[in-house]
């Protein structure tokens, strides 16, 4: 039941095969089961999940369902949830029971989804190994030593398990992609303002997206028409009817042009990774695919504009976590600043406070123009760079991730280094186009992904070309062995 | 561009966070190693291009002036660390 894809699980409730309380509880079974060695999940919540089965399959019977009633789902910890303890990963909200629902859980309520739990991830979704969570680390299912990547580490790790079906993740710099890569799934980070950012909780808001994790590109297809759409409740959102995402899947790649970045595929590259994603680009060349080089001079300057922008944006967003009207508090406060500060002191991780405050630093008198500023200038130059190539190509490659999962506290030490590892990934988020990493090989008995970008509002594309890739090779059918 | 344990005190203070006054020289070195990460923006001539704020330059959507969230304090009250009558209590500010 855990190997099936989205359409069978449809097929199989609808057909009465199984009922959705059944297969519901194959999966909290399968958690109780495997989790304790991933530690992927920081809240299960069975009978929230079992009480949305029973009305699922009174939907089943009576004729009220949609596609997805009844299927389980995991949703990443960031995504407010009325009633259940939404922790983003911190201390600071332990204690934090949601007084309401995030736009992606309630539209997955109402399809009649089962929610499984919420999905352990990096603090604040500041990280790229799932080593900053409060919670602990999430471990890599095809490794246990390895880490599963971050921030969605807790969603890429149960959906490799198959611990769940499907999940939900949040992509500020790669959070989304970078664990699908390291994890050997397929997700895909939707163009800015296409999912609702309202009640996910705001790392970077003009990066933050947030998107499906699935095991493949059709099973992704379903679960982004769902989640895709227009919220009031989202001042950014974007007012633009959602294709069908399934029905292109099959449309053929005759003469698509695919363009690899030159800065990208440099001698920097490891050999290994670079024989595993031409293995990969070669099959999409089979289905008709034209290959050219294209270049995005800017590209090397995507991490230090991030390292500005970001921390900026987490600096104000995170100053909501005063210890006053929710969260963390500390004990005996002498006066209201001591308040502040040790409520937030203790409350927040280490990389948090270093991002919080180089983005304090990056704002404050003085430095404004030479940092926030500047970051702004050059982050219209590389989004220019993205522009450009589109009149040349359809979509573009590349790696998703310099190297495989690394192991466990190998980068823990430097956070410069842990930064370099979202290399192929944070230029799309500043440009805000869409992107999806899929499985294209392994290096060591460690997944690799194959990353693909398209112009905006091009996720049919991305998703349509997946699927044929999928259709052509069995990397996304491998699971880890022991679960 | 280094910062100094004393920098760090100071930016930590802005920010409202207290550290453990043994972290601060781990703290400085971590941030002047971001900041010397971010320096490489310093090598591109930016004069004339203008900011990017926003993925869509999008301004920002205008809505009717009407009434659409209702009252929820009590609900959201529910949650708060301490909480008298309907108020947050924090601890004296004025005397």
């Amino acid at each position: 039941m855990h190997n099936k894809t989205l359409a069978q699980l449809s097929q199989a409730l609808h057909a009465k095969e199984i009922s959705s309380v059944e297969l519901t509880q194959h999966f909290l079974n399968r958690i109780s089961r495997f989790d304790e060695q991933l530690n992927s999940f920081i809240t299960v919540t069975p009978e929230r999940a079992l009480d949305q089965a029973r009305a699922a399959d009174q939907r089943l019977q009576n004729g009220t369902a949609s596609f997805l009633t009844g299927i389980p789902l995991a949703q990443k910890d960031i995504f407010c949830t009325l009633g259940v303890k939404t922790s983003c990963g911190s201390k600071m909200l332990d204690n934090f029971i949601s007084p309401y629902n995030a736009t992606t859980v309630e539209k997955l309520d109402a399809a009649g989804m089962v929610m499984l739990g919420k999905t352990n991830m990096d603090e604040f979704a500041m990280g790229s190994s799932n080593e900053t969570s409060f919670y602990g680390a999430v471990k890599n299912p095809w490794d246990l030593k390895a880490v599963p990547g971050g921030s969605s580490g807790g969603s890429a790790a149960a959906v490799a398990a198959r611990l769940a079906p499907v999940a939900t993740g949040t992509d500020t710099g790669g959070s989304i992609r970078q664990p699908a890569a390291l994890c050997g799934i397929t997700g895909i980070k939707p163009t800015y303002g296409r999912v609702s950012r309202y009640g996910m909780i705001a790392f970077a808001s003009s990066l933050d997206q947030g998107g499906p994790m699935t095991r493949n590109a059709e099973d992704a297809a379903y679960l982004l028409k769902e989640m895709a759409g227009f919220d009031l409740r989202d001042s950014t959102s974007v007012d633009s009817p959602v294709p069908d995402y399934v029905a292109t899947l099959n449309d053929s790649l005759e003469g698509l042009r695919i363009g690899l970045p030159k800065e990208f595929f440099s001698k920097d590259l490891n050999s290994e990774m670079a024989q595993t994603l031409e293995t990969a680009i070669k099959e999409l060349e089979k289905l008709g695919a034209i290959v050219k080089e294209v270049s995005l001079p800017n590209s090397h300057l995507a991490i230090p504009v991030y390292y500005v922008v970001a921390p900026a944006e987490c600096s104000s967003n995170l100053s909501r976590f005063d210890g006053v009207r929710f969260g963390y508090r500390c004990e005996n406060p002498k006066d209201l600043s001591d308040l502040y500060k040790r409520s937030r002191g203790e409350g927040f991780g280490s990389e948090v406070k270093r991002r919080i405050m180089i983005g304090t630093y990056a704002l404050s008198a003085g430095y404004y123009d030479a940092y926030y500023l500047k970051a702004q200038q050059i982050r219209r130059l590389i989004s220019e760079d993205y522009k450009k190539a589109f009149e040349e190509v359809d979509i573009i490659a590349s790696p998703t991730s310099p190297t495989p999962a690394f192991n466990l506290g190998e980068k823990t030490d430097d956070p410069v280094t842990m930064y370099l590892s979202d290399i192929y990934t944070i230029a799309v988020n500043l440009a805000g186009i869409p992107a999806l990493s899929m499985p294209a090989g392994f290096i060591n008995q460690r997944p690799v992904g194959l990353q693909l970008m398209g112009n905006y509002f091009s996720e049919a594309k991305l998703l349509n070309v997946a699927h044929r890739f999928q259709k052509e090779t069995d990397w996304h059918l491998q699971t880890p062995t022991g679960f | 561009m280094s910062l100094s344990s004393a920098e760090v005190d100071k930016i930590a203070h802005l920010a409202r966070i207290a550290l453990n006054q043994a972290d601060v020289p781990k703290y400085a070195e971590n941030l002047s190693n971001i900041l010397h990460l971010v320096e490489q923006m310093n090598l591109i001539d930016t004069s004339n291009i203008l900011p990017m704020a926003h993925p869509m330059d999008m301004a920002a959507r205008m809505r009717p002036d009407v009434v659409t969230e209702t009252d929820q304090r009590a609900l959201f009250q529910s949650i708060a660390p301490q909480v008298d009558v309907g108020l947050y209590l924090v601890p004296k500010v004025i005397e």
